[in-house]
């Protein structure tokens, strides 16, 4: 990379360093004297901003070993601009919480200015901590140097994906199971999966301690794990009566009891009842009464699957498939992973080339997944029974006539074919 | 044998313990109640009385070496030398003793220069995607478009006026890296992809036609040349092939405009959560500053802040006072495109001789 800084061509790029955002424009600007090479990228920018283009194309670069976690750019402007000739990207899993000590923060930044153009995101939307601007050999020393120092690089292309979590009990009163750990129990047990991208697509977790779901699990994930809670949720009427005495009655009535999606909260002198039987733990009381009222004691996950945005068969939403999981010790953690594993083979097995699973389940539907990943049906997957009548019951169907082959047998029944023909 | 060099470790996910404030290590779990003691600060109260104080702060997403280290320095003076990040890029500053509250807020105000806010019913940071900085399909920019709208919705960054809290999302292109939010906004290509016959030995063509979610693309001989072609007439112009294969060009810096989508929750909060709706198309994509974007998302702000209940989220609102009074209280047109043609599309219409006329 050139030690010489170009002159800075930025008109359009100047108009973002007014105003009271903090701006990357002046941040990449002073930090350009020190790193040249920055001035190029903020030249390319510049150019994008008055053609209205882009100028990056994608390659494919990794470090021995892995499949994934170094995004490869070069510049179509690369004659004009060469330090942006190899420009890529290395992304690291981030500490599970986002939670950093300043040294661990220091040595990103070290790492991301020893070896390339000293930029650092926080973070990407997959969750990884992202650090830009390294050429190819820079990328695999810097993949090198975070290895060394204990971290590791993220996923990408049709793998596990790096994970995220909100920040859970270490600094939450509502989270129903620690996320932290889930999320480094489930990124170490796969992490095979994540490095080395051999899923039909990618597969995404995001866990979230409570159904606020602050880690945007249920759209934005595969596999969202949402907390929960079995039983009563935690009342402590002295602090209701507190709360009713600074706020009053009416807005307990206007923003808790009428906001609740069920009707199970009424009120009886400043005593708060709770139908729990009805409860269908929205948070909502939770989130407004936080002093008087927590979750259940016995607390646990709900697992869902196949959240996804648009592309290709619209936005899918993460539906129930594990209505209540414990996830205190050890054995619930591997029995969970046990669990994703049989989940995968599945949709490995039988997904379509770049199907993510909700688009599997979209195309095989639910009561076919369901017994491929051996999960008995419960009416808390549903919103609504089916309203289609027409419906293949196994049980109702008559025998088959002698020598009368299945000619196209569903994927659960492939085996059985071959003992019919027997 | 010396240290392994360019070799797989699969080391897994950082040891977070070691990061752990200690107040949070020695709470975990064990967290009694919170409060917000102003906008972008709060306190959490641990069982045993512990104090753990958030200042929570807009940051940039994208910083250079040199601010890591200049907000590293703030952390070591006031925060034992520990912080986090949010889902929404916000920075948090964990504080152990109060009497560091005010000489950190200061600092992070007027030395680092980042305002406080994002917390309640605030707007929060924008969730976003790379943009022309560093991806290779973007139709627009997204950390100067985001600086650009949080400039513009700065005060209820730094307030907490509105009915609920506020999620912004903005993506340069429709595969939309930075998904839902209250607020939504999405580029919008207007053409069928451009195919650069010449260069489509790069890509596997039998993935370009696979990936087609309309069954667009078919294979076809042009010239000579193994390529493919677009059914036009099928094709929805989302530029799913244009990911798969540069040469599959979908963008056009003369026509792509933006679009903007509200209501999308992901919180089970009240309602279940919900996917994002068509509010405001064909606003025109324009750096540096994109002033017609401001301009819409305080429209939809103003009508949120004016009509919204306490607690209700955007789409709450909406779905409370009907989609018809929402087009009449922000002045967008409802137009023939907001009617949903997609697989989900009858279960969009309205069914029913409810209608408030």
């Amino acid at each position: 990379m050139s030690t010489e800084r170009m002159p800075l061509n930025t008109t359009m790029l100047n108009e973002l360093e007014s105003g009271p955002w903090p701006s990357f424009v002046t941040d990449l600007k002073e930090y350009s004297k020190k790193r040249p090479v920055v001035a190029q990228l903020l030249n390319q920018l510049e150019e994008s901003y008055q053609n209205k283009w882009n100028y990056w194309q994608g390659k494919i670069l990794n470090a021995p070993g892995y499949g994934g976690g170094i995004i490869a750019r070069v510049s179509d402007k690369a004659s004009k601009y060469p330090g942006l000739a190899n420009f890529h990207t290395v992304r690291v899993i981030e500490p599970p919480g986002w939670v950093y000590s300043t040294d661990a923060l220091r040595d990103l930044a070290d790492i991301a200015e020893k070896n390339g153009a000293g930029i650092l995101q926080f973070h990407g939307m997959s969750g990884d901590v992202l650090l830009l601007g390294f050429d190819d050999a820079g990328s695999l020393q810097c993949a090198e140097d975070l290895m060394s120092n204990g971290w590791d690089i993220g996923g990408s292309g049709a793998a596990m994906r790096t994970l995220q979590c909100c920040v859970g009990q270490a600094r939450c009163e509502m989270a129903c199971y620690d996320t932290m750990k889930m999320t480094k129990h489930i990124t170490d047990t796969f992490i095979h999966y994540l490095h080395r991208p051999e899923f039909v697509y990618k597969f995404k977790f995001k866990l979230s301690g409570c159904p606020n779901d602050c880690a945007n699990a249920i759209v934005r994930s595969d596999m969202p794990i949402i907390g929960t809670w079995r039983g009563d949720m935690q009342v402590n009427q002295a602090k209701v009566a507190e709360f009713i005495e600074q706020k009053g009655m009416e807005y307990l009535i206007d923003n808790v009891l009428t906001r609740c999606p069920t009707r199970c909260l009424s009120v009886r002198g400043k005593e708060l009842v709770v139908d729990n039987s009805d409860c269908v733990r929205c948070m909502h009381c939770i989130n407004v009464m936080h002093k008087a009222l927590k979750p259940g004691k016995d607390r646990g996950a709900t697992i869902l699957v196949g959240g996804k945005r648009t592309l290709k068969i619209g936005d899918t939403m993460g539906s129930v498939l594990v209505p209540f999981v414990k996830l205190e010790t050890d054995e619930d953690r591997s029995n969970f992973t046990d669990f994703v594993e049989k989940v995968w083979e599945f949709w490995n097995d039988n997904g379509m080339d770049h199907e993510r699973i909700g688009e599997f389940i979209y195309r095989i539907g639910m009561l076919t997944f369901l017994k491929g990943v051996e999960i008995e049906p419960d009416p808390r997957m549903i919103s609504r029974p089916r309203t289609t009548s027409y419906i293949k019951f196994e049980e109702l169907g008559p025998s088959r006539f002698e020598g009368e082959r299945v000619q196209n047998p569903p994927v659960w029944n492939r085996e059985s074919e071959s003992r019919e023909s027997l | 044998m010396s240290q392994p060099t360019l070799a797989p470790r699969d080391q897994g996910a950082p040891d977070y313990t070691k990061y752990l404030h200690p107040l949070m290590a020695k709470n975990y779990g064990k967290w009694d109640y919170h409060e917000r003691l102003r906008p972008g600060v709060l306190v959490h109260v641990a069982e045993n009385g512990d104090k753990l104080y958030t200042v929570r702060a807009g940051s940039p997403r994208t910083m250079s070496a040199d601010t890591v280290r200049k907000v590293c320095a703030i952390a070591d003076k006031y925060c034992e030398g520990h912080l986090r990040f949010t889902t929404r890029s916000n920075i948090e500053f964990l504080v152990g003793k109060k009497e560091n509250l005010d000489p950190l807020i200061q600092a992070v105000e007027k030395d680092l220069g980042w305002p406080l806010g994002g917390t309640g019913p605030s707007v929060s940071n924008i969730s976003h995607t790379q943009g022309w900085l560093h991806c290779n399909l973007p139709g627009s920019d997204a950390a100067g478009s985001v600086k650009a709208l949080m400039d513009d919705l700065i005060h209820d960054f730094k307030h907490e006026e509105l009915p609920n809290r506020v999620h912004i999302s903005s993506s340069c292109c429709q595969i939309n890296c930075a998904s839902h939010g209250d607020i939504s906004i999405i580029v919008q290509h207007h053409h069928p992809p451009r195919i650069n016959h010449k260069n489509m030995q790069i890509c596997e063509l039998p993935k370009v036609v696979a990936i087609c979610p309309a069954a667009a693309i078919r294979p076809a001989v042009v010239d000579g040349v193994e390529t493919v072609e677009v059914v036009e007439e099928k094709c929805m112009y989302c530029g799913a092939c244009h990911g798969q294969c540069p040469s599959m060009e979908i963008r056009d810096a003369q026509t792509d405009t933006l679009s903007i989508w509200v209501g999308g929750k992901m919180s089970n909060a009240r309602s279940a959560p919900t996917f994002m709706k068509l509010a405001v198309w064909g606003i025109a994509n324009n750096p540096p500053r994109w002033p017609e974007v401001s301009a819409a998302v305080k429209t939809i702000l103003k009508a949120y802040k004016e009509g919204g209940k306490p607690w209700e989220r955007l789409g709450e609102w909406i779905e409370r006072i009907g989609w018809q009074r929402f087009f009449e209280k922000t002045g967008f047109p409802f137009t023939r495109y907001h009617i949903d043609d997609s697989p989900e599309a009858l279960s969009t219409l309205n069914r029913s001789a409810m209608l408030r006329l």
